[in-house]
């Protein structure tokens, strides 16, 4: 392509951050959060179908903001990266490094070659066997990759929300504690939030999308929590915040002993067989909404819709 | 950038193109030198070049489904392992037996259990149990050279199905031929050299809803039967403590019975064999 006048190097690189920055700003924010079993996603997001969050493989997770059909491919190239090598290698053969290494190769790649960079900002997490081995890194749309501490925010106005967390967390927080610190700093922004002219006095279950990388479940950590399990992690902390903590444990390890058919447990007991896969609708929704909803389909087509913004 | 793996480029371009959640199609695209199947054979028959796995058996009951596997794999005449494991967890949901070529069929079952969590991750859902049973399928035939050569892998399929209607049992079972025919069973089925006696078996102690144990019983049962009467299946080593491999898929997902459970079972039915004063 041939540009009509000259424009500097410096120029162009300036105005695609600049593009590529406004993008990102635009969207609602997600915080990764470290907490004592593992690694705590907290996106605020209207739809339960159009994740943020996702599962790349038994011990990794993903995290994104910015433009849905961008992450998403991302997304996806990561699962096929993960499943690719842990399949011709040896499952333990893949860590967060080398996906976090792929995704700033071709997030620079794009960067520098494409007219339009990637309107992205990703974060993949690893939990370790204990908290010092948990990473994450922090991937921007320039293919930049940094090693963050406890938690890394992303998305919206990204800097409010890290101040937020940055005087109210706490290494080797319990779940529900972490969950409660990361929705403050989230609420503290949101445009839903009373605070911010919405209606609600910090976010509700419904505008929130949360899952964990929990160290204690023996193959695959990631798990969504949703439906009840997330109510009532949320519930503890309006009506009792003071209440124990171990309430608020039992409330998210309880599985129950009989489910209906077809209800795979929220979370489970992280001690008992694998059974949650990846039958992520939850334990409070009715198994019919996925089934019928041809949500496949839907997926498909809506790869254009753009972030909400 | 033809690279296949990532390399300093990052992501192939395959990688990113949004065409699909089967991780064996994306494998022919970038790198159909692991799969099974895709490899070229010698032009003439085989023979015996690997041990071959031999009985699974599976029953419905009640509450779900039950598959339970010999420990036997046989070259030619000769025992080749005493503690093979046969049967293994596809998904949460659903359980893989295999009889046959034992190196092939293991590759096949690694393959298909990243197949089905790989649709899972990038859906966000589970497959249906009729998709499962399908995707196998298409795995079945396109080893059919291999087969024609004498490295057939016949698997057994059985599965909790989320989906399934009120008042039908949850738990079902599908069989497979060389050729990829998929067979949905009703309440049994074997495959396997000593399938001919476990079905016979089965056919004698087997009843619609079952409790979990009476139906764990059968399929125990059906095994030693099998042993009792083909070569090529082992009966439970008492000595060295090997015993069948039993998974059950219910509610709550799929479970491998312990050794203990398994060892009790076995242990009853060879007392009351036992008992039968040599005519067991």
């Amino acid at each position: 392509m041939t540009m009509p006048y000259y424009a500097s190097a410096e120029q162009v690189m300036r105005d695609r951050s600049e593009y590529a920055r406004k993008g990102i700003s635009r969207g609602r924010s997600v915080a990764v959060v470290t907490y004592s079993d593992g690694v705590l996603f907290i996106a605020e997001n209207p739809s339960s179908t159009l994740h943020k969050v996702g599962e790349l493989y038994d011990r990794i997770g993903f995290a994104a903001v910015g433009r849905y059909s961008e992450f998403e491919s991302l997304r996806v190239a990561g699962v096929r990266l993960a499943d690719v090598r842990g399949y011709s290698y040896n499952r333990r053969d893949v860590t967060g490094r080398v996906i976090a290494n792929a995704y700033a190769q071709t997030l620079g790649a794009i960067f520098t070659e494409q007219m339009k960079p990637y309107e992205v900002e990703l974060c993949v997490a690893e939990v370790g066997e204990t908290p010092e081995h948990d990473q994450l890194y922090r991937l921007t749309f320039d293919g930049s990759v940094v090693d963050e501490p406890d938690f890394v925010v992303m998305g919206g106005q990204a800097e409010a929300v890290s101040g937020h967390l940055r005087e109210h967390f706490l290494p080797g927080m319990g779940l529900a504690e972490a969950l409660r610190v990361g929705v403050r700093a989230l609420s503290a922004v949101s445009p839903a939030t009373a605070a911010n002219g919405g209606g609600h006095d910090q976010l509700p279950a419904e505008q929130l999308e949360v899952a964990v990388l929990d160290r204690r479940r023996p193959k695959r950590a990631f798990r969504r929590v949703v439906g009840v399990a997330l109510r009532s992690l949320l519930g503890d902390e309006s009506a009792a915040a003071a209440e124990d903590e171990p309430a608020a444990e039992a409330a998210h390890v309880h599985a129950p002993s009989t489910p209906a058919p077809g209800t795979p447990p929220g979370l489970g007991d992280p001690g008992a067989v694998d059974t949650a896969g990846g039958t992520e609708h939850a334990a409070g929704q009715p198994a019919v909404t996925d089934g019928a909803g041809g949500e496949t389909d839907g997926k498909g087509d809506t790869t254009s819709v753009t972030e909400d913004r | 950038m033809t690279d296949q793996s990532a390399g300093r480029s990052g992501f192939p371009p395959a990688y990113l193109d949004r065409v699909g959640s089967s991780f064996t199609d994306f494998l022919g695209i970038t790198a159909p030198d692991l799969l099974p199947g895709r490899r070229p054979l010698p032009a003439m028959p085989l023979g015996e070049v690997g041990p071959h796995a031999t009985t699974i058996v599976a029953v419905t009951y009640g509450d779900g489904v039950l598959m339970g596997g010999d420990r036997r794999a046989t070259m030619g005449n000769l025992i080749s392992s005493r503690d093979i494991e046969k049967v293994y967890a596809a998904d949460s949901w659903s359980v893989i037996g295999i009889a046959g070529a034992a190196g092939i069929a293991i590759e096949m079952v690694r393959l298909y259990q990243v197949e089905l969590e790989h649709y899972e991750k990038i859906e966000g859902m589970t497959m249906s149990l009729d998709g499962k049973a399908n995707r196998l399928a298409a795995m079945i035939r396109g080893n059919l050279g291999a087969a024609m050569q004498g490295l057939a892998v016949v698997p057994l399929f059985a599965g909790y199905d989320l989906d399934a209607a009120e008042g039908t049992s949850p738990g079902r079972v599908f069989s497979y031929d060389v050729t990829g025919g998929n067979y949905e069973e009703n309440g049994y089925t074997a495959v396997g050299s000593g399938s001919l006696f476990a079905k016979s078996s089965l056919k004698k102690t087997w009843r619609p809803g079952l409790s979990a144990d009476a139906a764990t019983r059968t399929v125990v049962e059906s095994l030693y039967d099998a042993a009792d009467d083909d070569s090529a299946t082992g009966g439970p080593d008492m000595v060295r403590k090997l015993y069948p491999i039993v998974y059950r898929v219910d509610a709550e997902g799929a479970v491998r019975l312990s050794d203990d459970q398994v060892s009790s079972v076995a242990a009853t039915i060879v007392a009351e064999r036992t008992a039968a004063d040599g005519q067991g």
